[in-house]
């Protein structure tokens, strides 16, 4: 009698789950490519070289990015900027920018030793490539036009989600010194045309509260 | 006159023939989907609507695929056994009736594929013949993993015939003493009998008398179509894919067949022998009449998908039994419960045709 019973709990769970996920109360899967998740405020995507507003690139090459990487995957080589005709408003340029993502490990270490918040991350994470050399991104891929425009690897692809690129990741948020009042309301970094753009620095209230829900 | 009795004899397997196709189609489907819902997954779910397609995209895949050889088999035993495997698989499904009979043209045209007067002894037959397929697959494999399953599927098959046949033999005694009949093993007589209720409300089914017998040849049909909880004959993860490891391509999909069409058989055999075959109310009069035509084969695949169920919802929640708890639960339990049970309704239906012995 015992083992009846034990089956009975058995069914019951496995019915009950049966109930549950038909009527959608315990299904967890999305259906991806149509359906995208939201992500996280930091999530740390593919990278983009800014510009200044009045269309400046502000990479001055100096390598640092190159030197704070742990996975070696960013080379750059700086120029010295042409006098007449200067490309960022340092001495220098980035003349040569790739990145090399089948290495990145998308840490953000670059953004943070940048001096001049020459890059930054966004929120694209959808990078599959059908060769390995086009996985190296040079200033091509990374730089952003003067109006703010990031190539897109795919911009054909109707599922492809052609806002990610213009999100930048939460980062400047997550390290900047806020929690102090004197902070809200300032725009904490330089602005830039496009992706880089922050708004100035919200409230803690405003800044926790809203993650911590749409994460759970 | 007699081309078209020919003709509807013909029409009649080639209709039993769609039908298992189709339901094998189903149930693939069917399963994989009812047994994602209880893992809280999706399912198959891109190949048409809701995925129903999915099963025909598998079969095409395996029939365009290479069908290996492998070396050490033995060739003719090897390349019979998928066929061993599906013809019982069909046959016994012959024997069931599904659907009211009913008159065209002057010709009354039985839904079944035949009408034995031996029906459930060629069931019987048949289900026993099926193993021959598992253990000849097994052996001419050559091969360790895929003999270890037929070694298992004799024993397994041997004990568990036993049971349901005492469970059937239980239904049997129980409907010869049912109207007027004297006993009959032709199931569509079998199904006759249970038409009707008890007392206006409960309908005349075998399943509430019989409900022990029910029970034994439940889990005696599970063991004899090797499910889950009684797959030891594949066992994935003991054994590979036991007797049909060495199959692929063709072969494979016809085992692969075999085993849904026996899941589907058997339900319907269980439905037909307990839960009253394709009797149901039609409403004759207050609905069309095709409506009511087509009901009993409504009401037969209904309660044949009820039991179709059982088997995936205890696929989904048993784990596999060892192999002596497989032995124990055959021998030290189900076939003594079933001779119990047959003394009891012997004595039960003696009881009630003579009265009792004392007065």
């Amino acid at each position: 009698m015992g083992l009846i019973t034990e089956l009975l709990k058995g069914l019951r769970v496995t019915g009950g789950t049966m109930w549950r996920t038909i009527t959608g109360q315990e299904m967890v899967t999305t259906q991806y490519p149509t359906e995208m998740r939201e992500k996280p405020q930091r999530f740390h995507g593919r990278h983009v070289l800014n510009r200044y507003p009045d269309g400046m690139e502000k990479c001055i090459g100096c390598e640092l990015c190159a030197g704070a990487c742990p996975a070696d995957c960013i080379y750059v080589r700086g120029e010295d900027n042409d006098p007449e005709d200067p490309t960022s408003p340092g001495e220098r340029f980035g003349f040569v920018y790739e990145i090399n993502m089948l290495r990145c490990i998308f840490c953000g270490l670059c953004v943070e030793a940048c001096p001049t918040e020459a890059i930054t991350m966004t929120q694209l994470f959808e990078m599959s490539t059908t060769n390995r050399g086009d996985a190296i991104y040079t200033k091509d891929e990374l730089l952003m036009d003067t109006q703010g425009r990031v190539p897109h690897m795919f911009p054909d692809d109707a599922l492809a989600d052609q806002a990610e690129l213009l999100t930048a990741d939460g980062w400047v948020r997550a390290t900047a010194p806020s929690g102090k009042a004197a902070y809200e309301g300032v725009q904490m970094w330089q602005g830039t045309p496009g992706p880089a753009s922050w708004d100035p620095e919200p409230s803690q209230e405003t800044i926790d509260r809203p993650t911590e829900t749409t994460d759970g | 006159m007699r081309w078209a009795e020919a003709g509807i004899v013909v029409l009649r397997v080639i209709l039993v023939f769609a039908l298992l196709l189709g339901a094998t189609v189903i149930n693939v489907w069917a399963e994989r989907k009812i047994v994602a819902d209880m893992q809280s997954r999706i399912g198959p779910k891109r190949a048409g609507p809701w995925g129903i397609l999915q099963t025909v995209a598998d079969g095409l895949k395996l029939f365009f695929k290479e069908s290996v050889i492998p070396r050490k088999v033995e060739l003719g035993m090897y390349l019979l056994a998928p066929f061993l495997a599906v013809i019982p698989a069909f046959l016994i499904f012959m024997m069931v009736p599904f659907g009211a009979p009913f008159t065209i043209a002057g010709e009354t045209v039985i839904l079944q594929g035949a009408d034995l007067n031996i029906g459930l002894l060629f069931i019987l037959a048949m289900s026993s013949l099926a193993v021959y397929a598992v253990v000849l697959a097994g052996w001419s494999s050559g091969s360790k993993y895929p003999l270890l399953g037929g070694v298992r599927a004799t024993a397994q098959a041997i004990s568990y015939e036993a049971a349901m046949g005492l469970a059937m033999v239980a239904v049997v005694m129980f409907t010869a003493t049912q109207g007027d009949s004297t006993g009959t093993l032709s199931l569509a007589e079998i199904v006759a009998l249970q038409d009707g209720t008890w007392a206006g409300i409960v309908p005349r089914w075998n399943l509430f008398p019989q409900v022990v017998a029910f029970v034994i040849f439940m889990i005696a049909i599970v063991a004899e179509t090797n499910r889950a909880p009684f797959d030891l004959v594949e066992a994935e993860q003991e054994i590979v894919g036991g007797f049909h490891t060495e199959y692929s391509g063709m072969r494979f999909a016809m085992f692969f067949l075999a085993e849904y069409i026996n899941i589907f058989s058997m339900s319907a055999i269980a439905a037909t022998l307990f839960l009253g075959g394709w009797n149901g109310p039609t409403w004759e009069g207050t609905l069309p009449a095709f409506v009511s035509a087509i009901l009993p084969t409504f009401w037969f695949l209904l309660k044949t998908y009820a039991v179709v169920f059982v088997f995936f919802w205890l696929r989904a929640t048993l784990p596999r039994l060892r192999y002596d708890q497989l032995m124990s639960l055959g021998w030290k339990r189900l076939i003594p419960a079933g001779m119990t049970w047959i003394v009891v309704s012997a004595i039960a239906i003696g009881v009630r045709q003579f009265g009792l012995p004392w007065s």
